[in-house]
Order: C-alpha cells, then sequence, then structure tokens
C-alpha cells in the first residue's frame, strides 16, 4: 500500500485572539497550503476538526465556510467532531480520505474559538458531552482530572509533586515554542501553591481555554517528493473508544482508548513504544501525561510519575514528552489540539523544530477527547 | 419512568422492568429509585444501556438506592458550570449488590470523606438548576441521589 505523507503544516498563535473561528480556520489553512507550495484548487477533501463552533459562537457549516475562504471548491468538505480529540480524529479522516485513494491531496484544518466566553461557561460547553447521569451531578472533565489524580497518588503511592513537575516541565518546553499561550517558566511551589480546582489537583495541573487553529496537507507518499524533500509519512494510526459513562470502567487510572488505539499504530509501522524517540501527549490535565505514558507502554502501570521524577521526559531526557509545551503551555483549542501536536511531531521528524529540536526518526502523538472517551494514535516517520 | 416500580421488596428476585426509560431515578410506589440495569450474565451497569456488556438487553433492574457504597475516588471541584453549587464535592462510589460490584458517580454531602469509606444514597428533588447550562432541560433529569457517609 502507499502510504500517506505529510508535506505541509501550520499552526496559527494559540492564546487569546481578536479572530473568529472562521478567520481562525482560514489563517493555518491558507499558511499550509503555503508551507507546502500547493494551490486551493489542487485540494480534493478539506476536513474540519472542531467540536463546538455552534455551541461557541453560533457559526455552524464551518468546511463550507473554509473552503469558500481558501477557494478550495469544489472539494469535498466534512465537519469532524470527536470533542477533544477531533484533531487526531481528523488526522484519521484525512489519512484515510489519501490511503483509500478517495483524494489525491488532502487538507486538514482543526480550530476553535473559546475565550470570548467565561470559564464556567466554557467548562459546560465541554462537560455537555457527559451522560446525562454525570451532568446532572455537575461533573466535568476537571472533576474527572480530580477524581483520578487522587486513586492515582493512593494506588501507586505517588508524591503529589510528581504532578506539578508535569506543568514545570510543559511550560518550560513552551517557552521555545513562538504559538504557545504561555511563554512562561513556572516553578514548583508556584504549581502546589496555586488554587484548588479540582482537588488535589490546582489551577497550574491544567491547561487553558485558547482560541487557534492548526493544519496539515497530506497525500500519498509516492508523490510527495514533487511537493517537498522534507515530508514526514504517517507510519501508523489507530482510533478507539471507552466507555461514555466513565466510573464504569474496570480500572479508572487505566485508559483502554489509548491502550487499544496505539497497539493499532504500533502494529501498522511495524514499532514498538520502545522506537518511539519523541511524544505529544494530551495533557489536558497533568496526570493524563502519566495515564498516557504508561497506557502507550512507555512506562509500567503506575511508573510514569517516576519517569517525570528522574527527567526521562525532558527534552534532554531519553523520552522527551511534549517538546511543544503540551497542551498544558501551548493552549488547547478543542479541535485544533490533536492536528497541532501532529504539527509539532511533523517538525520534529523532519528536523524543523528549531530550538526544541530533538533527535527523532520515529514520533508519536495521543489525542484524547472526553475522558479518554475516544482517543486517536498516530505515529510518523521522517523520510530520511 | 412511572413504570419502575423496582422497591427494596422486588429486589430480591430480579423484575422485568424496562430500562428503556433510564435516566436513573424513578417515582415508584415506594418513593424515587437509583435505577441500575441486570443483564443475563449477572452484571449490573448504572446507569443501564439499551445493551449490557454482554450485547444484550437487560433481564431486569436494581435500585441501588436500598444498598450502601464504598468511596472509590472524591473530590471538590472549585470551577463548578452555571447552575452548579460551588463547591462542588463528587465521588465515583461502588456497591456490592449480593456480590456484584456496581459503580456510580455523585455528588456527596460533604468534603469530610477519605477513600474506602461507607456512603449511602440520600435523594435530592434537584442537583443543579435546569436552567441554568447548555443542556435542554427536557431532555433529561435532574433529580438523584447524593452520597452521605455512614
Amino acid at each position: 500500500m502507499d502510504r500517506v505523507a505529510i508535506i505541509g503544516a501550520s499552526m496559527t498563535q494559540f492564546g487569546d485572539r481578536d479572530a473568529w473561528v472562521r478567520e481562525l480556520l482560514a489563517e493555518a489553512g491558507e499558511a499550509c497550503l503555503a508551507d507546502a507550495g500547493v494551490s486551493p484548487d489542487e485540494v480534493d477533501h478539506l476536513y474540519v476538526s472542531n467540536m463546538a463552533s455552534g455551541e461557541f459562537e453560533g457559526q455552524t457549516g464551518v468546511p463550507n465556510a473554509l473552503a469558500h475562504d481558501l477557494a478550495a471548491m469544489p472539494a469535498y468538505t466534512a465537519r469532524i467532531d470527536q470533542t477533544s480529540s477531533s484533531g487526531g480524529a481528523g488526522v484519521y479522516a484525512a489519512w484515510q480520505s489519501v490511503a483509500s485513494g478517495a483524494s489525491d491531496v488532502t487538507l486538514l484544518v482543526g480550530g476553535e474559538k473559546m475565550t470570548h466566553r467565561s470559564t464556567a461557561e466554557a467548562t459546560d460547553v465541554i462537560a455537555s458531552l457527559t451522560h446525562p447521569v454525570e451532568y446532572k451531578h455537575g461533573v466535568t472533565l476537571p472533576s474527572f482530572a480530580g477524581l483520578t489524580a487522587r486513586l492515582y497518588l493512593d494506588t501507586y503511592d505517588a508524591p503529589r509533586e510528581s504532578l506539578g513537575k508535569v506543568a514545570v516541565k510543559n511550560h518550560r518546553n513552551g517557552l521555545d515554542n513562538p504559538h504557545a499561550q504561555f511563554r512562561k517558566e513556572v516553578d514548583l511551589d508556584t504549581v502546589l501553591e496555586s488554587p484548588v480546582v479540582a482537588d488535589p489537583l490546582r489551577l497550574y495541573d491544567f491547561c487553558p481555554i485558547t482560541d487557534g487553529s492548526a493544519a496539515l496537507l497530506l497525500c500519498r507518499e509516492s508523490v510527495a517528493k514533487e511537493y517537498t524533500d522534507d515530508y514526514a509519512v504517517v507510519t501508523g494510526i489507530g482510533g478507539a473508544t471507552d466507555t461514555h459513562v466513565v466510573h464504569e470502567r474496570a480500572d479508572p487510572t487505566t485508559m483502554r482508548g489509548v491502550v487499544e488505539s496505539s497497539e493499532i499504530a504500533y502494529e501498522m509501522a511495524d514499532r514498538d513504544p520502545d522506537d518511539v524517540d519523541v511524544a505529544e501527549l494530551h495533557d489536558m490535565f497533568t496526570i493524563l501525561e502519566f495515564l498516557q505514558s504508561e497506557d502507550l507502554g512507555f512506562f509500567e502501570k503506575g511508573e510514569g510519575w517516576k519517569a517525570v521524577e528522574e527527567g526521562v521526559t525532558d527534552r534532554d531526557g531519553d523520552l522527551p514528552i511534549n517538546t511543544s509545551g503540551g497542551l498544558k503551555s501551548k493552549g488547547h483549542p478543542l479541535g485544533a489540539s490533536g492536528v497541532a501536536q501532529v504539527y509539532e511531531i511533523y517538525k520534529q521528524v523532519v528536523g524543523d523544530a528549531g530550538p526544541r529540536q530533538v533527535e527523532a526518526d520515529v514520533g508519536l502523538a495521543c489525542n484524547v477527547g472526553g475522558f479518554g472517551n475516544c482517543v486517536t494514535t498516530t505515529i510518523l516517520e521522517g523520510s530520511a | 419512568v412511572s413504570d419502575d416500580t423496582t422497591s427494596a421488596e422486588s429486589s430480591e428476585s430480579p423484575d422485568t422492568t424496562s430500562a428503556e426509560s433510564a435516566g436513573a431515578t424513578g417515582a415508584g410506589d415506594d418513593g424515587p429509585t437509583m435505577t441500575a440495569a441486570r443483564y443475563a450474565d449477572g452484571s449490573i451497569t448504572y446507569p443501564p444501556h439499551p445493551l449490557g456488556p454482554d450485547g444484550q438487553e437487560p433481564v431486569g433492574t436494581v435500585d441501588l438506592s436500598d444498598y450502601t457504597a464504598e468511596v472509590v475516588t472524591w473530590t471538590t471541584s472549585t470551577a463548578t458550570p452555571p447552575g452548579v453549587r460551588e463547591p462542588n464535592s463528587l465521588a465515583i462510589v461502588e456497591f456490592d449488590v449480593e456480590g456484584e460490584p456496581v459503580r456510580a458517580i455523585g455528588q456527596l454531602t460533604t468534603d469530610e470523606v477519605d477513600i474506602g469509606d461507607a456512603v449511602r444514597p440520600v435523594y435530592c428533588e434537584e442537583l443543579r438548576d435546569p436552567n441554568a447550562g447548555i443542556r435542554e432541560r427536557e431532555s433529561q433529569e435532574w433529580d438523584g441521589f447524593r452520597f452521605e457517609p455512614l
């Protein structure tokens, strides 16, 4: 099978933006086409990863709007919503469109506009993904994080400080990301003394509310060279779901969607967890970096916290995690995040990550929706 | 859900009440219930699902409000959405229904609680303001059970 290549990538400034969702999507989409030197009329399929433009902004039909704004008609368009993992699901859809032969050139743009809403309103939009028996109790995604963090610390005898060190590390990495919402170092005391959000987790254990967009351009590997010498190959990709009702999981500290989706991706790529040189994980909450790093097979269950303590996941460690700064410092514009994760891995494996560059032939991105409800794991490798 | 007649009396022999309407609470003859579904393979889920872990329809219901539970984990959330009390203490609890574990999530009556504590469900007519959040009021129920330490 002809593999699928990524020949262009872009991301906008993440943060508190004046632009609305249409403008954010167009900004990333246009930059991505320019990055690859591809004209809009070459785009066969155009996918937009977005969770809630209707709920946030009252703007629906964004893929068609983007096609018009980019002069990409008559490209086939679709919106990919998988909540927080809309970006990863968009990568999957874009990969599928090229791998199947349905599209020669596919543009994927993920984006979300959120900061015009209050924290309470944005939290409610995101919490609307929950089951009625969860929603009526006021369960939010941050509260799932608090519930799981307490159980993790208790079960595996992990120190509270280890979670704080995830935030410290990812903020440090974000210093070198010009697109990050926060380019500000934080120390452990600041994290541990910040206001409680969902006990035992505090403000600095959580990603911010963010506006932003990111884009990728995909085609078959056999024609990638016609566009660029520096492309990445999607060597493995897998998607999976876990229970909608979070408390029904046998082990609340294991994300089965991460386990299942990564097993599919590893098998397709003929790779093992040990082969991964760099990873972008969905650190919407610090505890998620531990759960994913274990469920992806990087570390034994209950040992992920030790890797952070020992510096293994630092940028100069054996397995750098979230060199982009992660959702924690880069920000989390829902539909954009999974696309921006792959943007970072693409930059790493083609050797274009600037001051964030690490030695990386094989990179992995794990994008999580809900509280592990839906997951896409993508493995990229350089063309060299 | 007025057809849900599961009660303490009937819990010894699982009845065949339809779980289709299962939001969770039902106003039976003996008051509100915390309805879980029982499946042919012996498993029980809260909330009920059209098809259970065995891929089959439920064969009966269980009223979890007749049982006590143990706290699996808990949190106190201070960043709550519109219409939700602040702070909002929540727990995942595990019931033991004649040897079959069943988990549920719900508000706590207190934040003075620890993992492993025993709790019992206590009824609350309105867990959050149905008019304040994004969810359509008529699309679901808003009453339910909080967990109170024994």
